[in-house]
């Protein structure tokens, strides 16, 4: 008779359980994998596709379904240590068949030769390209990822990807970059100077 | 409330050093006047925040005191012209800033004049609104002269109705005696700006602080408030003793009141601001007299000087016509240094201007200040932990700088490090910590700067993916209604009695096969080929048989041209006809097949 008890009270237990599960299966449904989230907020967000897939958002879903973390070129290796950190795998170095990395960049029209196709607004992920049909267009600097994706489009090869250069609000303590000169003698920066303003001057 | 009498005990701040003054090498003679550099170099931006709009061209003549950038999108500070002269180029030249990095000058030209603009002083505060002030101070382009150069308007409108106000004229790292001197020889103007400031902030109390070594300074301040009168308990000055980084203005918060300034707030936050002895005199002068911030007083010292003193410099003169001046024989290797020794930076280039925060320029020998040695390993001394001001653990920090451990950086409170140097000072091995600070300082702040481009970045995708899918969904919604819209037509041209266009359409189809299958006489369909090949063939026997006519009308009749032309044109439509007639034998034949079909 006590096995039969035992079975009984088995059989409860498993269905109060079960019970219990389903509704908080119900309750506390997740609607989005709030790992995609935390991958994604990791990623540069520059939208370039250099991963293979269409934007920073499905890699991170492809991410969180298993796939490599080292495809991400802009994010270079630093992004690579914080996913490897965040979804407890190893880092690997970025792999080269998706591009390597490289100093941060911006999108630059040259706009006297711009024909206004509107083709490189179509294939900025970012909408930081501004113009209309047949107008010239131009990019808004401070949008542009450095995705690289308007480039290609361009019938005229009108749009140059340029290096940010550094700002001395944004310089970063480099200081063995900083190029010795003795500045004891006139350097050479004096000196194109003076010309520059002497020739200025011999103008007017 | 902090409440501040003159016999209030004094506070400690923890750490602290006494490194050698070195001031006197300076201050013993009076603020001298150097002649005006051939060429002032003056940067558009010479305060903390973006660069204003240029309102100058190149080959305008300015008089001194005229604004040549205004407030740009940031709202910051205009520079002005230093002396009268011209603008003869805007263009990159080397900044005075750590990086040795190039930014937007204005190329003035002296023209000797020194021709002022008219002045513009406010004559009584009462009768000028507070805002009017403030702007009044902007427009002159007052910065704090003591260390970042942060927008003086900008921080005595956060700090409305405070406790207390102080004056800072401590002073603490060695060889600057820019404010020393300043003190002993303009005691009473710093006195009057203390005053519109306490009058602009509305502030309880004014403390003017000075440390003790200083006692000229000191003396100075005592006579110019004796002797005005105006030595009240609302505006007193207090000694306190030497001690470096004791000017650090959370440093003299403590020292004062006792009270320290919680992480990431400012003083004004706890009821207190601090403003430097030379933004008061500037404060004094912009008010009083109209004059905008052109000039300032700068230590220029070290011993590869024969004549180190102080002196008011026009800002945006070189560094290298403020050292020859003073007698600069330089060694091999020579340093020059913007700054102290604790806290300063060497520059790349000697053509870098003086701006409104350059206090000293020092050019040691290499005895006097030895050139950084290596850097050897972290012996765990703990000394760098003694003397931090700001009680923080620089061994851990620089561990942690070291591994790129950003988080715990942050864990440890590198923000509040004020970069006094004391710690790297005190170091046996040498090891350049605030080196490594500003560095790992400098990546965090990039590492937000990035973190928020790429969160609007996210949005922007997202927003323009919504934007694409929406026009995507309007095309088709339009696409569906105009069928909709089609098919009401039809059914309403149906109800009308009309033809239906689709039959319509259909006969029209049928009546261009039935052409095409022209001079067909069989009743089959399937040779329609054969059809159209028997037409041709009729087709071009008439036209053999009317160039044969023609041939024949045309020796008979050689003479007369428009006769055989006309026999021609007889025979062409001859030829035609007979072809008509063949299609409308075939297409006769066609309809019949096709009703005998149908």
């Amino acid at each position: 008779m006590s096995w039969f008890l035992g079975i009984i009270a088995l059989a409860v237990l498993a269905l109060v359980a079960g019970l219990i599960l389903g509704f908080a299966a119900i309750r506390f449904r997740v609607e989005s994998d709030p790992i995609v989230e935390q991958i994604d907020s990791l990623l540069p967000q520059t939208q370039c596709g250099q991963c293979g897939y269409p934007g920073c958002r499905p890699y991170a879903e492809a991410i969180a379904n298993g796939d490599e973390l080292n495809k991400c070129p802009p994010g270079g290796q630093a992004t690579i240590d914080k996913l490897a950190d965040l979804l407890g795998r190893e880092a690997k170095p970025l792999d080269a068949a998706h591009g390597e990395e490289d100093v941060k960049k911006v999108a630059v029209i040259r706009e006297d030769e711009c024909i206004g196709c509107t083709k490189c607004i179509q294939a900025c992920p970012v909408d930081a390209i501004l113009g209309a049909a047949r107008q010239m267009h131009t990019v808004i600097a401070d949008e542009c990822t450095g995705c690289d994706l308007c480039v290609e489009p361009c019938p005229v090869d009108c749009i140059d990807m340029v290096a940010v250069s550094v700002k001395p609000e944004r310089w970063k303590w480099n200081l063995d970059q900083i190029p010795i000169q003795d500045v004891t003698h006139t350097n050479a920066a004096h000196t194109s100077a003076k010309q520059a303003t002497n020739k200025q001057v011999q103008t007017q | 409330m902090i409440e501040i009498t003159t016999t209030s005990p004094l506070h400690h701040f923890p750490g602290g050093i006494h490194p050698p003054e070195q001031k006197a090498l300076a201050n013993q003679t009076p603020i001298q006047r150097l002649p005006l550099a051939p060429m002032l170099y003056i940067p558009l931006r010479q305060h903390a925040g973006l660069a204003g709009d240029l309102c100058v061209e190149v080959g305008e003549q300015v008089l001194k005191g005229q604004a040549l950038t205004r407030p740009g999108v940031d709202n910051g500070l205009p520079v002005h012209a230093s002396t009268s002269g011209t603008i003869v180029a805007i263009q990159d030249h080397p900044l005075n800033h750590p990086s040795g990095l190039s930014g937007p000058t204005l190329y003035l030209q002296p023209d000797g004049k020194d021709q002022w603009l008219e002045h513009q002083p406010i004559a009584d505060l009462s009768r000028v609104s507070h805002r009017d002030i403030l702007v009044h101070l902007q427009m002159m382009g007052i910065a704090g002269l003591g260390g970042a150069g942060f927008p003086t308007a900008r921080k005595v409108a956060g700090a409305q109705g405070i406790d207390l106000l102080i004056v800072n004229g401590v002073e603490c790292e060695p060889y600057i005696v820019a404010d020393d001197r300043l003190m002993r020889e303009h005691a009473a103007e710093i006195i009057r700006g203390s005053r519109l400031l306490q009058t602009i902030t509305a502030a309880k109390q004014v403390v003017i602080a000075v440390e003790d070594n200083k006692p000229e300074a000191i003396a100075a301040i005592e006579a110019a408030l004796n002797e005005g009168n105006t030595s009240d308990s609302n505006l007193m000055l207090r000694v306190i003793p030497t001690r470096y980084p004791s000017g650090g203005e959370k440093q003299l918060i403590q020292v004062l009141t006792g009270q320290q300034v919680p992480a990431n707030q400012l003083p004004a936050d706890i009821g207190i601001l601090v403003q430097n002895v030379g933004t008061a005199y500037a404060v004094a002068r912009a008010i009083d007299h109209g004059e905008p911030l052109v000039e300032r007083v700068v230590t220029i010292t070290g011993q590869a000087l024969t004549q180190p003193g102080t002196a008011w410099v026009p800002l945006g003169t070189p560094i290298e016509h403020v050292l020859n001046a003073s007698g600069f024989q330089p060694s091999k290797k020579q340093r020059v240094i913007i700054g102290g020794p604790m806290m300063g930076y060497t520059v790349a280039s000697l053509q870098v201007p003086v701006i409104k925060t350059t206090n000293c320029i020092l050019a040691p020998t290499s005895t006097e200040l030895a050139p950084p040695e290596h850097e050897m390993a972290c012996i765990r001394c703990g000394a760098c932990e003694q003397v931090c001001p700001a009680s923080l653990l620089p061994q851990q920090l620089q561990w942690l700088a070291k591994a790129k451990d950003y988080d715990g950086l942050k864990q440890h409170h590198l923000a509040d490090c004020i970069e006094c140097g004391a710690c790297a000072y005190v170091c046996p091995s040498e090891i350049p910590l605030v080196q490594y600070y500003r560095q790992a300082k400098a990546e965090i702040r990039e590492q937000l700067i990035e973190q928020q481009k790429s969160e609007i970045a996210r949005q922007r995708f997202e927003a323009r993916q919504a934007r694409l899918e929406r026009e995507k969904e309007e095309r088709l919604e339009k696409h569906r209604k105009a069928a909709e819209a089609r098919k009401a037509a039809q059914a309403a041209r149906a109800d009308s009695g009309e033809d239906d266009p689709v039959k319509a359409a259909l006969a029209r189809v049928k009546a261009k096969k039935a052409a095409q299958q022209a001079a067909e006489p069989a009743s089959e369909s399937t040779d329609a080929p054969v059809d159209d090949k028997k037409a041709q063939v009729a087709a071009a026997v008439a036209r053999a048989k009317a160039r044969k006519a023609e041939r024949e009308a045309a020796p008979a009749q050689a003479d007369d041209d428009k006769k055989a032309q006309v026999a021609a044109a007889v025979a062409r439509a001859k030829a035609r006809k007979a072809e008509r007639e063949q299609a409308e034998q075939a297409a006769a034949k066609q309809e019949q097949k096709d009703g005998e079909q149908s």
